[in-house]
């Protein structure tokens, strides 16, 4: 959601040094253990996620049993519901209950929705998900271009002004430009629809599928509900695209600066080829992975990074959900959506190092 | 030729090829608001305790008496049930039911059913249940108090209660009869179908829950073999949107019919809009400043009385609070039998210095913990100001409204700036917590009341006449009981109320009949009608 | 140039030798060499400029500000900006010049405070973590990933919500959730210089494990954990606005500009000064951190300048 937060997520992309170990004589049984230790490390790390959430919800000053009883609950009944809770067991006990139920598929029931977590998660986090690929979509179809131009006219108008643009991406509040973009393109100019998801009145009239409406309308084959869906969806949207398109044209054009300096696009040059070739068929082929590897961690912290987003625009995503329960109390639902989040974040990690290790030839 | 220009303009354009009708109206037999719905966690009847899932529960519902939406003060009316009559010592009252109404699953609504619906809240015993305890029903006892036969209903009451304070308690939400066969059905173990309720409706209110997705939206059809006739609007749409701002602008362009959490500003601004009215009615809420007695420089009678001196009450409610809150200094809201009109204060920021002065008080800190809600904010900030003035200095930290319940049920904020909103429609259910605390030692864990929670050692003679009012019959008389309580209050209590909440909603002008409940219970949508 | 011939033409001809003769001569030549590369690049004097005049704004802030921050009144309120208040006031009244002025100290605290902790916690791990190897790193590096893995704002809120809202708790939050990146970069810088001569040398002259770690390999950290910090002012000065946004920030009447914009949206529609001024105040802010950020990478960071 920040400069800070997709630098964060893009200093992961360098391999680092260490591991470049000597290679062990077997290919094949490097490549088990290697697959072995990144599942442990995986299965550490989302352990290490929950422990910590955990904690933070036991110290936490907000009591959830409050939330469920109400202000007006007499102790009797408060002892009850935190019996009920199972709040009375130590502490380890309680997390290694927890940690079975998950591995159950039982992420608990949700004090702030009174409904099961998972139920929840299924609700919500369709449409975090929405939200954030079309972000990335705006985000690449923008930005890539912009990267590759700016690069091929380096320090030319177009690379200033992406430049200037993506300096200027990184340093808005995304608040502040959501309010003013809901005040003017909303309020004044009525292009597009409202806050929420979809103008009420459309409200369940799809049925449910993917739980991405754009792709359940088109399921439903209802163009109006699609229209008026896509009319909500477009300037949280174009507002995610642009920090994304920020962080992606930076970065394709660095690539591409990269690439243009090598010897063989000189050598392309000398022997003839348009320009436009050189560019688009030589050079940007070559950054087509580390790029891939910049997008899929620029979608990361869009899931992650839109919290700020969904508050001001009511959408009813993973985001808003976990502030919410976070601010209730509500640890099963903030430890749920925290898995799901870390789950993703480690996923698209561990996915980008594989197109590193399968799309790059130096390294196999 | 510039790349970002073509985007940007090809984004310009398919946003105004997408963007709908301008000023689209909403379909004439659908009635859809725009709410803030987030604090529903079940519509369980027997727990539901939240002013967003009453709002559900009052129309998927119907109790043995209701509200007439098209005119509240009448009080009480027949509903489930037709007739009732007390017996000569006061101690029951026997209900007779209405014959050949359904539940929305075509069950008959029976005397059972309004039996077992009672008896069900009270063993279930969820933090509502004390609204029907408090006639000495027990888990225990509930069977052999509450009886029925085919026509009837008995309530056996453990005292000569007033008949008002009775039937004003049966208008609350946990008095709502259940469908017995369709929620047995679906119980789970002994839950009595609590889980099943939490998401379901078993009513035979004049709607039908048809979903509720949290923090999104509650949707309610109509239930067209309702008994006093099917409603007008076949679909009622609630959807959560916090932001008044954005209510605003999708009532404005007719993508809502009401919005029901206009800022004062928005309001006023909507008030002008073309195609929009306001419509205001008092509710319950009172916003009231509690002062802990535990605090050394609080629990100083002078000090008690300069802070009811120290509350810009104008100034208040013409600028931060406008629209949203009116002067009310008595802890019985507008609308309540016994509600006392009185203002005895006013803001004198002088008056108060030679209060304090006068008790030899120079200075003093209090540090205060508020919800994060701008309204309690806000007034936080503008009584910071005038305690400065006044030599005392108020330091406010903002935190979530759990936390804050959290602190004040451990009797740990010194002076507590919210809102109390009554339980039910009968005056008892905020005399029996602003004025009533038996016992003020810590030990009591007496966590739901007020006085308790300000460690406010309520005098003894309070105490009875509270109890006292409760058993009045005749109602004049009560109503005097309570004045007498309020003026004692006004006069020594440092719990100190201050306004009374006014809801302003934002309507389309062709929307009519709309009732939010008043100060006495929730938003009914069956008189709901529209026009061209 | 012409700022440069003012001052005596031999200590800039010294500076500027190609042939140092002390050590200290050749660090204050790098440092001028790169000055004069920073005040080539337009943009990033332009941040600098800013940065400076927040610096001092916040520092007369008692002197400059028209009106004092907390004083309310109430028939003055929600009024547009005009002579008597120049960017308005908010909506208990209160001059919003004065308010951005005394939050600029606010703002410079937050930015000053996180980006002092967090390098120096990412520096401490990454390094111990890079020297140490084995299970150390492992276990290390295992906790950096779990804090990265963490969606960082509702990290931030947890934390928040776990201490008590205050700007100090923010603070700390907001460095409890920045200090990862640093690690990795640190571990990285550490694992490049690891087994470089000039440490084997010092192991040998019999240095330990501790003085190898302070003396040689956190200063040759310093340079890029630098850069960074820079690029990530703005993100800091975003993210604790977005904390005042929700709250969980500056207590009121602190005049913390996330927490003006917030209370401010209310308002958005017909008084939409209250909300905009500070997010103007926020953006320039970020905006001259950005640059600056950018003109020090070309200084400090050659390797990342390349682009």
């Amino acid at each position: 959601m920040s400069a800070s937060d997709i630098d964060a997520a893009g200093g992961r992309e360098t391999p680092s040094p260490g591991d470049q170990r000597p290679a062990a004589p077997s290919a094949t049984r490097r490549r088990a253990k290697r697959i072995g230790g990144v599942i442990l490390s995986l299965a550490l790390t989302m352990l290490g996620l929950m422990l910590v959430t955990f904690i933070i919800g036991r110290v936490m000053p907000i009591d959830p049993v409050l939330k469920v009883v109400g202000e007006r609950a007499t102790q009797a009944q408060y002892d009850a519901a935190y019996q009920a809770m199972g709040l009375d067991d130590p502490l380890i006990v309680q997390f290694l209950n927890y940690i079975r139920d998950v591995i159950e598929g039982d992420f608990g029931r949700s004090i702030s929705t009174g409904q099961l977590v998972l139920n929840d998660i299924k609700r919500v986090f369709p449409a975090t998900v929405e939200l954030a690929t079309l972000g990335t979509l705006i985000g690449v179809f923008v930005g890539v271009p912009l990267g590759v131009i700016a690069a091929a006219n380096r320090g030319g108008i177009i690379d200033q002004v992406a430049r200037v643009l993506a300096i200027v991406g990184y340093s808005v509040p995304i608040f502040w430009l959501g309010l003013m973009g809901l005040l003017i393109f909303y309020g004044i100019l009525g292009w597009v629809g409202g806050p929420g998801r979809q103008d009420i009145i459309y409200t369940g009239m799809v049925p449910t599928v993917t739980g991405l409406l754009l792709v359940d309308c088109l399921i439903a084959g209802d163009w109006g509900a699609f229209k008026d869906a896509f009319s909500h969806i477009i300037l949280p949207a174009s507002l995610l695209g642009y920090f994304s398109l920020a962080y992606i044209s930076r970065m394709t054009r660095s690539f591409m600066l990269e690439q243009l300096s090598a010897e063989y696009v000189t050598t392309a040059r000398v022997k003839g080829l348009s320009e436009r070739a050189v560019i688009w068929g030589h050079a940007f082929r070559n950054i087509a992975i580390p790029l891939v590897t910049v997008i899929a961690l620029s979608f990361g912290s869009l899931l992650e990074g839109s919290v700020l987003t969904e508050i001001i625009f009511s959408w009813p995503g993973l985001g808003q959900y976990v502030t919410n329960a976070l601010l209730a109390g509500d640890m099963n639902a903030v430890l749920g959506g925290t898995i799901v989040i870390g789950t993703c974040f480690v996923a698209l990690n561990l996915l980008s190092d594989l197109l590193y290790r399968v799309l790059d030839p130096r390294s196999s | 030729m510039n790349m970002q220009t073509n985007l940007r303009a090809l984004l310009l354009a398919s946003a105004v090829a997408f963007a709908p009708a301008a000023y689209a109206e909403t379909p004439a037999d659908a009635l859809v608001v725009a709410g803030s719905i987030n604090d529903i966690i079940t519509l369980d009847p027997a727990q539901a305790f939240e002013f967003s899932g009453n709002d559900v529960n009052q129309n998927t519902y119907d109790r043995l008496v209701d509200f007439d939406p098209a005119d509240l003060d009448a009080g009480f009316q027949p509903s489930l049930a037709e007739s009732w009559e007390a017996s000569e010592d006061g101690t029951s009252i026997t209900f007779t039911m209405r014959e050949g109404v359904t539940f929305h699953s075509g069950n008959p609504v029976r005397a059972e059913d309004a039996a077992w619906s009672l008896q069900r809240a009270v063993k279930l015993d969820k933090t509502p249940a004390f609204i029907l305890t408090q006639f000495g029903f027990t888990p225990d006892n509930v069977d052999e108090m509450i009886t029925f036969d085919d026509t009837t209903l008995t309530l056996q009451l453990d005292a000569p209660y007033a008949q008002s304070f009775v039937l004003n308690c049966l208008t609350a939400n946990i008095a709502s009869v259940v469908d017995k066969e369709l929620v047995m059905q679906n119980a789970e173990g002994d839950d009595l179908g609590n889980t099943w309720l939490a998401t379901n409706d078993a009513g035979s209110g004049p709607y039908v829950l048809a979903g509720w997705r949290a923090n999104e939206v509650v949707q309610l059809t109509a239930y067209e073999d309702y008994f006093q006739g099917a409603p007008a609007m076949k679909r009622v749409i609630v959807q959560n949107v916090e932001e008044s701002s954005a209510q605003r602008l999708q009532l404005e362009r007719g993508d809502i019919d009401v919005a029901r959490d206009l800022s004062p500003t928005d309001a006023d601004a909507v008030a002008e809009a073309e195609g929009v009215k306001i419509e205001e009615q008092p509710r319950g809420r009172i916003l009231y400043m509690g002062l802990n007695q535990k605090d050394e420089l609080l629990s100083n009678p002078a000090v008690i009385e300069a802070m009811k001196y120290l509350v810009d009450y104008e100034g208040i409610t013409s600028s931060i609070l406008k629209g949203e809150f009116v002067t009310h200094q008595s802890f019985l809201p507008k609308g309540y039998l016994g509600a006392l009109d009185e203002t005895p204060w006013t803001y004198d920021v002088e008056k108060a210095k030679q209060i304090l002065a006068d008790a030899g008080i120079e200075g003093g800190e209090v540090t205060t913990i508020v919800r994060d809600l701008r309204e309690y904010t806000d007034v936080a900030q503008a009584l910071q100001g005038s305690m400065a003035e006044a030599g005392l200095t108020l330091n406010i930290e903002q935190m979530t409204g759990a936390q804050v319940l959290d602190a004040y049920r451990a009797r740990e904020v010194p002076i507590f700036l919210g809102e109390w909103g009554p339980d039910y429609s009968d005056p008892n259910t905020n005399a029996a917590t602003f004025a009533y605390n038996p016992d003020n030692s810590d030990e009591a864990n007496a966590t739901g009341l007020l006085a308790w929670r300000n460690a406010y050692e309520v005098p003894a003679e309070m105490n009875e006449a509270t109890l006292a009012a409760t058993q009045e019959q005749d109602s004049d008389v009560r109503a005097q009981m309570y004045q007498d309580i309020q003026r004692q209050y006004q006069a020594e209590a440092p719990i100190i109320p201050l306004f009374q909440r006014i809801e302003r909603a934002g309507l389309r002008e062709n929307v009519n009949g709309w009732q939010s409940g008043g100060a006495v219970t929730s938003v009914i949508y069956r008189g709901v009608t529209k026009g061209e | 140039m012409s700022i440069a011939e003012e001052t005596p033409q031999s200590r800039r001809d010294w500076l500027l030798s190609d042939a140092p003769t002390t050590r200290r001569q050749a660090r204050l030549g790098a440092m001028y060499q790169g000055w004069l590369t920073f005040r080539g690049n337009k943009l990033a004097m332009f941040g600098l400029v800013i940065l400076i005049l927040l610096i001092a704004m916040a520092i007369f802030a008692p002197w400059l500000s028209p009106q004092s921050p907390f004083s309310q009144n109430l028939t003055d309120r929600l009024q547009p900006p005009s002579a008597a208040h120049w960017l308005g006031t908010d909506h208990l009244g209160r001059d919003i010049l004065s308010r951005l002025i005394h939050g600029s100290r606010i703002t410079l605290f937050i930015v000053g405070t996180v980006a002092l902790i967090a390098p120096i916690i990412g520096l401490f791990i990454g390094t111990v973590a890079g020297f140490a190897g084995g299970w150390v790193d492992q276990v290390l590096m295992r906790i950096t990933d779990i804090f990265l893995a963490f969606p960082k704002l509702i990290l931030a809120l947890a934390f928040v919500a776990a201490l008590g809202p205050s700007i100090g708790n923010a603070v700390l939050a907001l460095a409890l959730t920045a200090w990862p990146p640093y690690a990795r970069l640190a571990r990285a810088e550490t694992l490049t210089i690891r087994n470089a001569d000039f440490i084997a040398a010092a192991r040998l002259q019999g240095a330990g494990p501790l003085r190898l770690l302070i003396g040689h390999i956190w200063p040759l950290c310093i340079s890029s954990l630098i850069v960074r910090v820079a690029l990530d002012m703005a993100g800091i000065i975003l993210s604790a606005a977005g904390l005042g946004f929700l709250g969980l920030g500056a207590q009121p009447p602190m005049p913390e500009w996330g927490a003006m914009i917030s209370d401010g949206r209310t308002y958005i529609l017909d008084f939409w000064w209250v909300a905009a001024m500070p997010g103007i105040a926020i953006f320039v802010v970020s905006l001259a951190f950005n640059l600056l950020g950018d003109g020090l990478r070309d200084v400090l960071d050659p390797k990342g300048a390349k682009e």
